[in-house]
């Protein structure tokens, strides 16, 4: 009879194929780490937490968005990728995710990238839109953006180092569109918060 | 367990299953539609509930099940023997204790915290689905936020009966956006829904569909100005612990009328019985 | 005290137990072994493979055995290790054409290339109990032999569609959606709906099948034909880069041809519908062409107000794990929601005694 074999997936051991940088030291309880990070990020929106260490990066990716395209991002994934041709290589080993463009993709790491042109999603799947990280120079809580909404008891106070310009007013736009929209998992070394498409912003 | 992954799920399908959680967290009372697995335990026995806990549970994890508001009941215990099994995971029947509670049917009685995710086990998701069968009918209804069907159907109930008739799977409006089905537990818990602190996630396995309700949200049961939401329960004292404000479940002792009404929410009334004992 | 509120786990432990010593039966019997399932207990196996939809005889046999011969439970337990597996990819398409056929009829026609070949069928046997049987030590009374062909055998419905009697399916070379991986969303085109079929209940789709020649939804069909026996499943693996052969399985295909009166824009023709099974399942390979020919009412502009003919319908209820999960999941507790309904029901009782 056939036995069911161990499947443990993922892997740490790069081996030949265009990248030395080791992903998660153990794939599947840093996964899971990561994870509650993230959910906890987005339910409780400007509330910053901490992703599981990844010492060894390739540069362009902060530990906090390269956690968070570990745990997220697979071959079934569509990801918009724009962090230099070393991370590449560590996202198409790790996460061996189909590379698409910013308008097309369910996942986007793009600087470049802004929020009105990435996909929404429609009124009736409005779960197909776009997943944006987007790098930061910082994270702080108690100043900064007045964020209010679903998760948020009264109000909460974030402030972004190194936001895009323009952006508050795209994100007014992003909301404007509600139920459909992008939501953001912002990170900074290895912080992360996230602003769902529910949360609404001030300028703090 | 040997041959299989930590909490049995293979690392594809958490993935898979994890980044419907977060839209779901994203757009609160959404039904998003995930590729459910088909899982040891049969559909309608809490897969969907499984498949979401398995998703999120850790090593760190200490975990609840509870079926009808009890630890003890069968179904409670065979999930928390396979997670148990599969994950390694420290179990409790303390609602204080637990960082992960699934549930069927009900909300503990003992307010939940931040640091706490309450995971509801969903037989049919759609609340409209009573009244339109079709997915893709019901689905629009949701992109229109058109609930008119809904509040004819609660009005009905009040011309026929004098008030609303459900007494479970009361359906919710959450953030003042989705019309959402709060699983079937009594229309009494309901209310503990509203600005919980705790993240509430749903999931529906044979439906195949994840929501949630994000912490501090707004969850309102549907009602209208003249006939104000109501929630039933037994107008009787627990028998057991004596509490006035608790969900009761009826228990017959003879078959000539007798009958005692206890908490259904086993851990809450324990704690409230040691606390009697104590004082006395 | 009267409530009981410990001994759940106890329960649980014991009832395996005794559900272990029923499954075993009378000890002083010789137990039965899966390969003696899997040899002689078929039909059973490959309608576990069917609706578990896994190939795999040896642990359908295993499921069948372990399930007491349920085959509902055999096809979930099947499912429920088949979801563990590792996807490594779509298949090329299977050459129905190229089977090593050991059925093959067809109804429309007396006779055509490639021969009727009736093969193992129980068609014009008479149900008279065999008590040779229940006696044992039976020996089969041996058939002739003929070497097995890997000639391709043409198909009738390919003969029809030469001479622009059938409508052609649209070839494509797209990889069709999995059911078992993205959820069903209606509408669903046409591969996603053999998918819900081929894994659907044989006696649900029976039924279906059934009722649409009883007139909720004729489609007027003819057995173009039914084969049966192996084919070769091929696969590309993304690192090599060609064709190679996994190698053979069984499988019945049925392809019925019914009337189409023909549109504004098609002209009136033969229309199919199509069956596949894994192993031999001739019942469900028929049912399955009858009721995916009465899902294509919508798209040939005819009325679909049939049971048969409506997708969501259909769809959501063809599979059985689905089926028996919630249907028996009535037996769990729900004293709590009942519970609420007492109370419900007497408030309405006292309101209606009030207002007399």
């Amino acid at each position: 009879m056939t036995s069911p074999s161990p499947r443990a997936s993922g892997t740490t051991s790069p081996r030949a194929s265009g990248t030395t940088f080791p992903g998660f030291a153990d794939p599947v309880l840093d996964a899971q780490a990561s994870f509650r990070a993230v959910l906890q990020a987005m339910s409780r929106p400007g509330q910053v937490q901490r992703v599981p260490d990844l010492p060894e990066l390739p540069p362009g990716l902060s530990p906090a968005a390269a956690a968070v395209l570990l745990t997220l991002v697979d071959a079934e994934t569509r990801l918009c990728l724009r962090a230099g041709p070393e991370a590449a290589a560590w996202v198409r080993f790790h996460c061996g995710a189909p590379l698409v463009t910013a308008g097309a993709a369910q996942f986007v790491l793009d600087r470049e990238a802004a929020l009105p042109a990435l996909d929404p999603g429609t009124e009736e799947e409005p779960e197909r839109g776009a997943t944006l990280i987007l790098e930061v120079a910082s994270l702080t809580e108690g100043r900064g953006w007045r964020l209010t909404g679903p998760g948020i008891r009264d109000e909460h106070r974030l402030h972004v180092g190194g936001a895009p310009p323009g952006f508050l007013a795209d994100w007014t736009a992003n909301r404007a569109r509600t139920p459909c929209g992008v939501d953001v998992i912002l990170c900074a070394g290895d912080a992360i918060a996230a602003l769902p498409r529910s949360v609404a912003i001030e300028e703090g | 367990m040997s041959g299989y992954n930590f909490a049995y799920l293979d690392e594809s399908t958490k993935r898979m299953i994890r980044r419907a959680i977060l839209k779901a967290v994203a757009i609160p009372g959404h039904q998003v539609p995930f590729g459910s697995r088909e899982m040891p335990l049969p559909y309608g026995w809490g897969t969907g509930g499984i498949q979401v806990t398995a998703a999120v549970l850790g090593p760190a994890d200490v975990l609840k099940v509870i079926d009808q508001g009890s630890d003890d009941t069968t179904n409670a215990v065979s999930i928390r023997a396979f997670f148990r099994r599969t994950a390694g995971v420290a179990t409790t029947e303390s609602t204080e204790a637990a960082t992960i509670i699934q549930t069927r049917h009900r909300i503990p009685e003992r307010p939940l915290r931040e640091d706490q995710i309450l995971v509801y086990q969903v037989p049919i998701p759609e609340p409209l689905g009573r009244l339109e069968p079709r997915i893709a009918e019901t689905r629009r209804m949701h992109a229109m936020a058109d609930y008119g069907l809904m509040h004819v159907k609660l009005y009905e109930d009040i011309a026929r009966h004098g008030h609303i008739a459900t007494s479970y799977s009361y359906p919710v409006m959450v953030n003042s956006r989705y019309l959402m089905s709060p699983s079937p537990i009594p229309a009494f818990d309901n209310p503990k829904m509203d600005q919980m602190p705790a993240l509430q996630l749903f999931g529906a396995g044979r439906e195949k569909r994840i929501y949630a309700v994000p912490p501090y949200t707004s969850v309102k049961s549907l009602d209208f100005d003249d006939h104000p939401f109501r929630p039933i329960r037994a107008p009787h004292a627990c028998e057991l612990c004596g509490s006035r404000d608790t969900y009761l479940d009826e228990v017959l002792t003879d078959d000539v009328g007798g009958r005692i009404f206890v908490c259904s929410d086993t851990d809450f009334c324990s704690e409230r019985q040691a606390v009697k004992e104590a004082a006395e | 005290m009267y409530v009981a509120t410990k001994g759940g786990e106890r329960a649980i432990g014991a009832a395996h137990a005794w559900l272990d010593e029923t499954r075993r039966g009378d000890p002083s019997l010789p137990e039965l072994t899966a390969d003696q399932v899997q040899a002689q207990l078929g039909l059973a196996v490959d309608r576990v493979m069917a609706e578990g939809s896994c190939h795999d005889r040896g642990l359908a046999a295993l499921a069948v055995k372990q399930s007491r011969g349920d085959l509902i439970e055999a096809a979930f337990l099947l499912r429920a290790y088949r979801t563990t597996l590792p996807r490594f990819g779509a298949s090329v398409p299977l050459d129905t054409n190229t089977m090593a056929i050991q059925r093959r009829i067809s109804a429309a026609y007396k006779d055509l290339p490639g021969g009727q070949v009736l093969g193992p069928t129980f068609d014009y046997t008479h149900r008279l109990l065999d008590f040779a049987l229940a006696a044992g030590g039976h020996v089969p009374s041996g058939a002739p032999e003929a070497e097995a062909s890997r000639e391709p055998t043409p198909r009738v419905t390919e003969m029809l569609a030469r001479e622009g009697l059938m409508q052609r399916e649209a070839a494509s070379e797209d990889e069709p959606g999995d059911l078992t991986r993205e959820p069903l969303s209606f509408p669903a085109d046409r591969a996603l709906r053999l998918q819900a079929l081929a894994r659907g209940d044989e006696g649900f789709l029976l039924s279906l099948g059934y009722s649409t020649q009883r007139g909720y939804g004729g489609n007027h069909p003819f057995v173009g034909e039914i084969r049966m026996g192996e084919v070769a499943v091929g696969f590309t693996p993304p690192e090599l880069g060609f064709e190679i052969d996994l190698g053979d399985i069984t499988v019945t295909e049925c392809q019925m041809v019914n009337q189409f009166k023909g549109s504004r824009t098609e002209p009136p023709q033969f229309t199919r519908g199509y069956g596949l099974v894994f192993g031999h399942g001739e019942r469900k390979a028929m049912s399955m062409a009858l009721v995916d020919r009465s899902l294509r009412a919508a798209e040939l502009g005819e009325a679909s107000d049939a049971p048969a003919q409506q997708q969501e319908f259909v769809l959501s209820h063809c599979d059985n794990v689905e089926a028996t999960g919630f249907v028996e999941h009535l037996k769990l507790p729900h004293y709590v929601d009942f519970q609420s309904e007492l109370e419900n029901v007497r408030t309405m009782r006292a309101s209606v005694e009030a207002a007399k």
